[in-house]
C-alpha cells in the first residue's frame, strides 16, 4: 500500500482516527488510451478464439482420419494428436476470454458500501414475540398436550434407526472371524507353483531359489478362489542349510534348507516377496518391513511387529514338497482375539543371533 | 489484490519457472544400451586362454583356482558359463569397488575374451551354459504369458514393467530395458548378487523366453502419457505437485494480474 500514488499524499490517520483513503489512482491501460493498442488487443483475442476453432476442427479431423492399429506407436500418435488438438480447443477459449476481459472490458473500480448488520429494535422485538407466541400456541412449554409431546419425541428419537440399522447390518459383511484362522493348507497338501498350479519337487528347489507358492487344488476351486489365495500364498526358499538357524520347536518344519513362510505381511497384509538371496532378508514393498528368513523370519526393520508365520513342510514319497499342517497361527495383520484358541508358540526370536539388522 | 497487481515483478517468472521444471523432469530416465552376447562352442584353446585371462584379472579376489576367498569373493567352481557371461558381459565383473551392490558398467572385455573366460570357468565344474540365440529370441515368445510369470516372480523387485526398484541398505533391482536378452535369461538362471535363482524347474526355458518377450514389448513405450521413469507414485507425485500445481499458480497469477 505504501507505493500507492494517492496514499503518499493522503494520511491514513488523523488525530488517531482512521481515515478512508478512497480509491487508489486509476491507471489507464494502453488499450484505453491508444486506439491502435485496442485494435491490436481485439485482433489478439480473435486469434486466440481462432486457435480454439482450429483445435476443434483438428480434433474432429484426427478422430475421423485416424488409422489406428494395435501398434503401441500408432496408439501413442493418435492419443497425442487428439490430446494436443483438444488442448488447443480449450486453452484458446480460456486465454482468449481472459485476455478480452483484461485488455478491453471496462476496468473501473467499483465500491459496494457496507451497511449495518443489526436489525432495527422493533424488528428484533417482533421476532422474539413471534417465537414466544408460537411456543405458547403449541402447548409444548406448558403441561398441556402430553400425548403429542411424547409421541413427537419418540418419533424423532427412533427415526435415525431406519438409516442406521441397515448400515450397521451391512458393515463387514461377515463377522465370523474364525475363517481368518484357517487357510487351505492341511496335512499332505502339495506346494504348487503360482500361477500354473503344478506341484514342486524338493529337487527342483536349488540353493538360492525362490518359488511363489499356492496350495495344489487352488486353481480348481469354483468359489472363493481369490479369498483362499490371499490367505494361503507362501514363499518357498532354499538356502545353504548351514546358514539356516532352525527355531526351537520348529526343527522339523523345514527340509534340508528349504523353508516356507506366509507371503502376507504381518503389518497390514501386503505380499512380502522381495527376497535378497545373499542376506536372506525378505522385504515388504509397502512399508519396508524386513524379515530375516535365516532366523525365523523375525522382524529386523520396519513397522511389522511379528515374524511371518511359518508353514511346516515335509517331502512325500514321490519327492514332492507337502504341508505338514495348516499354519499354526493366523496369517496376516493382527486383529482382535487373534491368538484365541491357538496353542502358544515357543518364543524363538530372542534365542538366536546372526542377523545384521 | 491491488497490491498484487501493482507489484512490478516480472510476470513471466512463474512461466519460466514451470518451463524449467518441465525440462528438468523430462531429462530424467535415460539409460545406455546393452551389448548382445551369443553362445559359442569352447575349444581346449579357449579354456587355456581363459585361464590366462582369469589369472591376470580375476584371481586376486577369486583365487588362482577360482576357489574363492572367504569374505571377499565367492568360489566360481560350478557357477557355469552363464554366470561369467552375465557378470563380465554387463561390466559388473571385474568389480570396480566393494559396496552394497556391484553395479553394471562398460564391459572391460570384448566378447571373444568373455567367451574364453566363460569356457575356463565352465571347465571347472558343471553349471548353467550360455543360452542360444533361439532360446532368448523375443519373437518366439508370448508376451501375455510372460507378463503373468513376470508379475508373479519378478515384478515385486523389478516393477510391473521392469522399471526397477529399491531394496534394502543401498541395494536395488536395476531396470531391465537396456539389458540384453541373453543377460536377462542368464540372470534368471544364476541369480546374481541379491537376486534369487529361478532355475529351469521353477521357470521353464520357454517361460523365460516369454518373460523376455514381455520385456521386449515394453520397449515400444507407453501408449499414452509420460512414463516418468515408470517408477510409480514418487515420480508422479513429484510431477503433480511441482508441474501441475505450478501451472495452476501461474495461471492464477496471470488471471489476477492487471493488463498493462
Amino acid at each position: 500500500m505504501s507505493t500507492d500514488e494517492k496514499q503518499q499524499t493522503t494520511p491514513t490517520h488523523v488525530d488517531g482516527e482512521w481515515v478512508d483513503p478512497g480509491l487508489p489512482y486509476h491507471r489507464p491501460r494502453r488499450a484505453d488510451v491508444d486506439p491502435k493498442a485496442a485494435k491490436r488487443a481485439e485482433r489478439q483475442v480473435a486469434v486466440l478464439f481462432g486457435i480454439s476453432i482450429l483445435g476443434t476442427i483438428a480434433s474432429i479431423a484426427v478422430y475421423f482420419a485416424q488409422d489406428q492399429t494395435e501398434e503401441v506407436a500408432s496408439i501413442r500418435l493418435v492419443n497425442g494428436l487428439l490430446g494436443a488438438s483438444l488442448f488447443l480447443a480449450m486453452i484458446g477459449i480460456g486465454i482468449g476470454a481472459i485476455h478480452w476481459a483484461r485488455t478491453l472490458m471496462r476496468d473501473h473500480e467499483m465500491i459496494e458500501e457496507r451497511h449495518p448488520m443489526r436489525s432495527s429494535d422493533e424488528g428484533r422485538a417482533g421476532a422474539i414475540q413471534n417465537l414466544k407466541d408460537g411456543a405458547e400456541d403449541s402447548g409444548l412449554t406448558t403441561s398441556r398436550r402430553t400425548l403429542l409431546k411424547g409421541s413427537l419425541i419418540t418419533a424423532v428419537a427412533i427415526a435415525p434407526l431406519a438409516v442406521l440399522v441397515p448400515q450397521i447390518g451391512n458393515m463387514g459383511g461377515d463377522w465370523n472371524v474364525s475363517q481368518f484362522r484357517h487357510t487351505m493348507w492341511k496335512k499332505g497338501t502339495r506346494l504348487a507353483r503360482d500361477p500354473d498350479g503344478t506341484p514342486i519337487k524338493a529337487s527342483d528347489v536349488t540353493i538360492g531359489s525362490v518359488f511363489h507358492v499356492i496350495p495344489e487344488g487352488l486353481n480348481e476351486l469354483e468359489h472363493g478362489k481369490l479369498e483362499e489365495k490371499a490367505k494361503a500364498i507362501v514363499l518357498l526358499i532354499r538356502m545353504d542349510p548351514a546358514a539356516l538357524n532352525l527355531q526351537p520347536g520348529k526343527e522339523d518344519w523345514s527340509f534340508d534348507g528349504i523353508i516356507a513362510y506366509s507371503k502376507v505381511c504381518t503389518h497390514v497384509g501386503c505380499p512380502v516377496a522381495l527376497y535378497e538371496q545373499q542376506t536372506h532378508h525378505l522385504l515388504c514393498p509397502c512399508h519396508q518391513s524386513t524379515f530375516d528368513v535365516a532366523n525365523g523370519a523375525k522382524v529386523i526393520f520396519g513397522p511389522a511387529k511379528r515374524p511371518l508365520p511359518q508353514l511346516p513342510i515335509a517331502v512325500d514319497d514321490e519327492g514332492y514338497i507337502v504341508a505338514q499342517s495348516d499354519f499354526h497361527e493366523p496369517v496376516g495383520p493382527s486383529y482382535w482375539d487373534r491368538l484365541k484358541g491357538t496353542t502358544p508358540e515357543p518364543t524363538a526370536a530372542a534365542s538366536n543371533e546372526g542377523a545384521d539388522a | 489484490m491491488n497490491a498484487l497487481a501493482r507489484r512490478r515483478y516480472s510476470k513471466s517468472a512463474p512461466v519460466i519457472l514451470v518451463l524449467m521444471l518441465l525440462a528438468a523432469l523430462t531429462a530424467i530416465g535415460f539409460a545406455a544400451s546393452g551389448s548382445p552376447a551369443k553362445a559359442s562352442t569352447a575349444t581346449a584353446n579357449d579354456v587355456a586362454e581363459g585361464q590366462k585371462l582369469f589369472a591376470a584379472n580375476c584371481a586376486s579376489c577369486h583365487g588362482m583356482d577360482a576357489q574363492g576367498t572367504e569374505g571377499v569373493a565367492p568360489s566360481l567352481i560350478g557357477v557355469g558359463a552363464a554366470a561369467v557371461n552375465f557378470q563380465v558381459g554387463t561390466g559388473r565383473m571385474p568389480a570396480q569397488q566393494s559396496g552394497p551392490q556391484v553395479q553394471a558398467k562398460r564391459p572391460q572385455f570384448a566378447q571373444p575374451q568373455i567367451d574364453q573366460l566363460a569356457a575356463y570357468v565352465a571347465s571347472l565344474g558343471e553349471g548353467p551354459a550360455v543360452p542360444t540365440a533361439e532360446m532368448v529370441d523375443p519373437a518366439l515368445g508370448d508376451p501375455a504369458v510372460g507378463m503373468e510369470i513376470f508379475r508373479t516372480n519378478c515384478a515385486m523387485c523389478h516393477g510391473s514393467i521392469g522399471g526397477g526398484g529399491a531394496l534394502t541398505q543401498g541395494k536395488f533391482a536395476p531396470n531391465l530395458w537396456s539389458t540384453s536378452n541373453t543377460h536377462i535369461f542368464e540372470a534368471m538362471l544364476v541369480g546374481p548378487q541379491s537376486m534369487p535363482v529361478f532355475n529351469d524347474a521353477n521357470i521353464t526355458p520357454e517361460n523365460k523366453r516369454n518373460i523376455i518377450a514381455y520385456l521386449d514389448f515394453q520397449k515400444q513405450g507407453s501408449p499414452g502419457g509420460l512414463p516418468l521413469g515408470s517408477i510409480g507414485p514418487v515420480a508422479e507425485g513429484f510431477w503433480g505437485w511441482l508441474v501441475a500445481l505450478g501451472l495452476i499458480i501461474a495461471s492464477t497469477v496471470y488471471v489476477g494480474a492487471r493488463a498493462s
